[in-house]
């Protein structure tokens, strides 16, 4: 069939959102499951990169030119076609077939449609040759998006679904903005190398920073994630920031300011992810520290940096979505997800929990599990490009995640004392999911060599080696030393009911606050002009009314009649005037 | 939600022995990865990491320095769990 050969993935999504409006039950289902199997497969076999990838640090891409359409006089290009859109192209399959299963019990046409959509538009998003049509699925993740933390109906989640939303829409306009000024100053709207010569690329780079969550542009993240719904999450973590990961990497590979924004990245949430409470918010912390560790391999900008970023996305959708579905699966059966209330559980839930510490393993880089393989890639480019302090940065922040993503969330949600909640195992498709995503874990991490030829740069690289196996597994076990360390002598501290201000503070505190302040400094403001000028009118009046003025007829009073007639009276004064003299 | 908690049973980890051998394991493990820098032969890339122990070490620190410092933050930075949802009124604005 030879006009599916470059059917742009994002349409099947679209459709299937359609028809999951207007079915029900086990049809519903099975159109659920049916079009991200159909539609990868589609893509494994039947498109092809046009052109292979070479080595360099600009990416030469290829294009396929029977899917584009013009919007006034925009061409917009739906299919281009290469090994790095397709490298992400199969992993939003593979993502959405996971949260797909994982959602199947859900009985809300709102969140099923919305989770199409939002799939779709991730699809659409890396397919997209030009910024135009880049823009429209980039407003697209985030319209759709947004019911999937509306959709838990709660009026807290509605507010923070409008705060995320405004992040997002920002996100959009921002990049609508840079691409019109890039196509004004290039004559071209083509989404090749911007870079951040040009005002465009600076303005396209916040648009990209804002999805990707670079420090004070993050709490979206962070604030927007916790109150998705349990599956809800699942979807969310692993679309949006994976394509800004996507579009950095096509757009500023090489760009010496994300390697220090990426170091920052890995850094300062995991201090937030050690007194966070909510379980889900310290996995959405310690998402931002892993696109981190993408920012600085895309800014490094070597193959092998490269490579390790959308490596390490790759795995990331994987190991995180597991992350959050356990942490769902156990707020679904207890109801909350607040370290300080958990504990015990894998009494009564130990096949989730047993799958978390595989999630877990993966995300804190053990050998073997597919963390390792990925972000190894980006420490070596970090040490052979010379970022020798930012490396010690990398490093300490992996030693971070391992503490309170790979020990704190198994821990705090799983064993510590016993909390006494007793609740059944997760639902069946639930497990099934969480299953196939700790298999790709350790699939990928034990043989690496399958996902290492999808990737879109030709390098040599394998992790395997004893120097490198041996450091790592003395860096986290040593992490865990000082976790046991800390926990033996009370220097840990207790998981406490309890919010940190983080960025958010200043949107949802200080400017509010500001707002209060100013309006009260402007009506007392307001109270005291006016005052003044009652008092000056009546100290005016006082004094008018003792003087001899006051006795005329017109001082009495000064109504609007009386003054037209007196205007009247004067010009036919000057009137008679001018025909007499 | 919750089932009725009929089942006493005795689970892995109640048991102390339990807990105190895997901390046994445990510990034997690390001891053993921090001898292996002396004996293992490693090509390094970086003189840092030449130190013997240095990964060990760097991650132990690491991690005391991060929750240490975590908790300092949480002096400035940690409020209520409604701080975000209570309505303001107008004097509270430098709490």
């Amino acid at each position: 069939m030879i006009w599916t050969s470059s059917l742009p993935p994002f349409i099947p999504f679209f459709i299937a959102a359609l028809l999951v409006l207007v079915t029900r039950g086990t049809l519903r289902n099975i159109i659920l499951l049916l079009t991200p199997v159909l539609g990868g497969l589609h893509l494994w076999l039947d498109v092809q990169p046009f052109v292979p990838m070479v080595a360099t640090d600009a990416l030469v891409s290829a294009k396929e030119l029977s899917y584009q359409l013009t919007i006034f006089s925009y061409q917009l290009e739906f299919m281009r076609v290469d090994k790095l859109s397709l490298l992400f192209g199969y992993l939003f399959h593979i993502a959405s077939f996971i949260a797909i299963i994982y959602a199947l019990h859900v009985r809300d046409t709102t969140q099923q449609v919305a989770s199409l959509l939002y799939a779709g538009s991730a699809l659409g998003a890396v397919f997209a040759g030009d910024l135009i049509s880049l823009f429209i699925f980039w407003e697209g993740l985030a319209l759709s998006s947004v019911f999937l933390i509306w959709a838990s109906r709660t009026e807290r989640a509605i507010k923070t679904g409008t705060r995320y939303l405004v992040f997002q829409v920002m996100s959009g306009v921002l990049l609508l903005a840079g691409a019109l000024i890039h196509f004004q100053q290039t004559g071209s709207t083509e989404f090749n190398f911007i870079g951040i010569e040009s005002t465009a690329g600076w303005l396209i780079l916040i648009a990209f920073g804002i999805k990707a969550a670079f420090p004070f542009l993050h709490s979206w993240l962070t604030d927007g994630y916790p109150d998705s719904t349990p599956t809800g999450t699942v979807f969310l973590s692993a679309f949006t920031t994976k394509v800004a990961v996507y579009a950095l990497a096509r757009g500023f590979p090489g760009t010496d300011l994300l390697v220090y924004i990426g170091a920052a990245m890995t850094c300062f949430p995991i201090f937030y992810a050690v007194i966070e409470n909510d379980l889900r918010r310290v996995l959405a912390y310690s998402m931002i520290n892993q696109v981190g560790f993408m920012v600085c391999g895309i800014g490094i900008g070597t193959a092998l940096a490269l490579n390790g970023a959308v490596a390490h996305a790759f795995n990331d959708v994987i190991f995180k979505g597991l992350l959050f579905m356990s942490m769902g699966a156990v707020l679904y059966r207890v109801g909350h997800i607040n370290g300080s209330d958990l504990g015990g559980l894998y009494k009564s839930m130990p096949k989730t929990a047993m799958l978390c510490i595989v999630g877990a393993a993966s995300i804190s880089a053990f050998p073997l599990f597919s963390g390792f393989v990925s972000k190894s890639m980006v420490m070596s480019a970090m040490l052979q490009e010379g970022h020798n302090y930012l490396w010690l940065m990398l490093l300490f922040a992996s030693a971070g995640v391992f503490h309170h993503a790979g020990i704190k969330i198994p821990y705090f949600a799983f064993f510590h004392h016993d909390s006494g909640i007793r609740v059944k195992e997760a639902p069946t498709n639930m497990l099934i999911a969480m299953t196939i995503s700790a298999f790709l874990c350790v699939f990928i991490g034990s043989q690496p060599q399958y996902l290492y030829a999808l990737l879109p740069w030709k390098v040599e690289y394998w992790p395997y080696d004893m120097t490198h196996v041996l450091a790592q597994l003395q860096i986290l076990f040593f992490s865990a030393l000082a976790f046991v360390w800390l926990n033996k002598q009370g220097l840990y501290p207790p998981e406490l009911r309890s919010v940190n201000i983080d960025f958010e503070w200043v949107y949802r505190k200080l400017l509010p606050a500001t707002g209060r302040v100013s309006f009260k400094a402007f009506q007392s403001l307001n109270g005291a002009t006016t005052e003044a000028v009652q008092r000056s009118w009546q100290g005016f009046q006082s004094v008018f009314q003792a003087s001899r003025l006051s006795q005329y007829h017109l001082a009495s009073s000064w109504p609007t009649g009386s003054m037209v007639l007196w205007i009247g009276v004067i010009l036919g004064g000057y009137l008679l005037a001018d025909a007499y003299f | 939600m919750s089932n009725k908690v009929t089942d006493e049973k005795t689970y892995l980890f109640d048991k102390p022995r339990n807990v105190s051998r895997l901390l046994l394991g445990f510990y034997i493990i690390c001891v053993g990865l921090f001898v292996a820098d002396f004996v293992v032969h490693r090509h390094l890339v970086h003189p840092w990491e030449g130190f013997p122990g240095f990964y060990a070490i760097y991650g132990f620190v690491a991690c005391v320095v991060l929750v240490v410092i975590a908790k300092e933050m949480r002096k400035v930075l940690m409020r209520k769990e409604d701080y975000y949802d209570v309505k303001e009124k107008d004097h509270d604005l430098d709490e």
